[in-house]
């Protein structure tokens, strides 16, 4: 493994290749948990840890999976490891676990972990897999962070629960939006957020599929 | 077993790694267990101190442990309105009763029919478990539990009377699942801080409960501000489901033939 290697599978998943933003993955969780900054950065990490130790592990023992049980043999690990998180929360950090409920449930079903076991672990050695896992988990937690700092600071005024614009609620000027509390607002944020990125890095946007043609006017007389 | 595809080699693949799998769970709950219990048992404690306005300063377990010494757990029997021993509900101490587990056992609830249901809870204790804070031997405060649906969850919390069995002390939910700004804001201290010195009931009328929130703010002028809390900005189901779920809990069904025991014996 070069230095070059472990920068590239560390740091492109950041802005090159994010999984939600250029893979259109794990959007569902992304709507969910964004509502403040907090609840995105425990969020992220265990996603984070979640994708590393699963492509290490899958990465390990991938010689020895049969290929037609691939996908539950992974999907095995995955769940293994996210109960294994949502029981370290609930011990070690139970007030976040309550924020958090179900979505840490929900990692398994984040379609980053799996697609970053399907599409690089089960090719690779297990050092750069890990890697690999990590550095998609925190281009998962840059977006995350990102789509979190518009909703938490217009939709409540605060970031990390810290008051910035003194809501009318707390008897101050600002009138919260409420639409950006609510999931849908993720889209926007997130579809926004898509469009500068690439707007940034030309090279993401995609090349039409075909292109209409011009009309052909025959004309009738 | 040289080729990964045999049959036989996919089947000890898999037994491997489900065993592998169930022992890390199985290892990790068992081990974590007795800390997550903690937790939740110490997150109920703050949550009823701090529907007393009991809270201390310090968030520390040793600081609450010795908070909560002072709060004493009795069953009641909604139907009489008088206390039972624990035995009743198979427990040898109050604090042990798992009321939201009893809603679920059919020996100790009933099925609570659509008219009567207005917190939309489908079944009804026969025990409920109240929290009395007593200050040398004299009651002081008196925590009800309550519960009941908002928009998309139901509601947990407890409300916190003064010895008058009518006046409220303080009230706080502690599970809870609504949308966040919006009907969450049954947590902000803001809103909470709308209950103390409201009242129940209007005694002198029934003892029907009057309390309700009120579309948008209390009439500072009005009558009935006694009995009137401001509903919650933007959360009309909510506000409704926190009303529905007071009402239920001190009227008929719930706990309102103790409380009326309570006024007589004070």
């Amino acid at each position: 493994m070069s230095d070059s290697r472990i920068k590239k599978v560390l740091f492109e998943p950041v802005f090159s290749n994010n999984p939600i933003a250029l893979q259109i993955l794990g959007i569902c969780s992304a709507l969910a948990v964004t509502t403040s900054m907090q609840l995105s950065i425990v969020m992220g990490l265990a996603v984070s840890l979640v994708t590393g130790m699963s492509s290490l592990f899958i990465a390990t023992i991938r010689a020895q999976i049969p290929s037609s049980i691939r996908i539950i043999v992974q999907m095995t690990i995955i769940a293994s490891l996210v109960i294994l998180v949502d029981q370290i929360l609930k011990a070690y950090a139970y007030e976040i676990s309550r924020q958090l409920s179900v979505f840490v449930g929900l990692i398994i079903t984040n379609c980053i972990v799996m697609g970053r076991a399907e599409a690089f672990a089960m090719q690779n050695s297990p050092g750069i897999s890990f890697l690999d896992g990590i550095g998609n988990g925190l281009g998962y937690m840059v977006l995350l962070l990102a789509v979190a700092f518009f909703r938490e600071l217009l939709g409540a005024g605060k970031l990390f629960g810290i008051e910035i614009l003194p809501t009318i609620n707390d008897g101050g000027w600002y009138v919260p939006n409420g639409l950006l509390l609510l999931p849908p607002s993720a889209f926007f944020i997130i579809g926004l957020l898509i469009w500068a990125l690439r707007g940034w890095k030309k090279e993401q946007v995609e090349l039409e599929d075909y292109r209409i043609s011009s009309h052909t006017v025959k004309e009738a007389f | 077993m040289s080729n990964k595809e045999s049959t036989q080699k996919t089947i000890l693949v898999a037994f491997l790694l489900c065993l592998v799998c169930s022992i890390v769970i199985a290892g990790s709950v068992v081990i974590l267990k007795p800390t997550q219990e903690i937790n939740k048992a110490l997150n109920l404690k703050v949550n009823i101190l701090a529907a007393a306005g009991l809270l201390p300063e310090s968030d520390k377990p040793a600081d609450i442990e010795a908070a909560f010494s002072k709060i004493e757990a009795k069953i009641v029997d909604l139907d009489t309105g008088e206390y039972v021993e624990p035995e009743v509900v198979g427990r040898k101490k109050a604090l042990a009763y798992d009321q939201r587990k009893a809603a679920k056992n059919p020996k100790l609830s009933d099925f609570l029919p659509a008219e009567d249901d207005i917190a939309s809870i489908k079944r009804r204790v026969k025990y409920a478990k109240v929290y009395l804070v007593k200050n040398d031997d004299q009651l002081e405060t008196i925590i009800i539990p309550v519960n009941g649906y908002g928009l998309w969850s139901t509601l947990y919390g407890f409300i916190a009377l003064e010895k008058d069995a009518n006046t409220i002390v303080g009230l706080g939910f502690y599970e809870h699942a609504e949308t966040p700004g919006l009907g969450g804001e049954v947590d902000n201290p803001r809103w909470k801080a709308f209950w103390p010195g409201k009242k129940l009931y209007d005694l002198d009328e029934s003892t029907e409960p009057k309390i309700h929130l009120m579309k948008g703010s209390v009439d500072k002028s009005s009558k009935a501000i006694d009995y009137q809390v401001d509903g919650l900005a933007g959360a009309t189901l909510t506000s409704r489901g926190v009303t529905n779920l007071i009402q239920f809990w001190v009227g008929e069904n719930g706990f309102q033939r103790y409380l009326s025991r309570l006024r007589k014996e004070a």
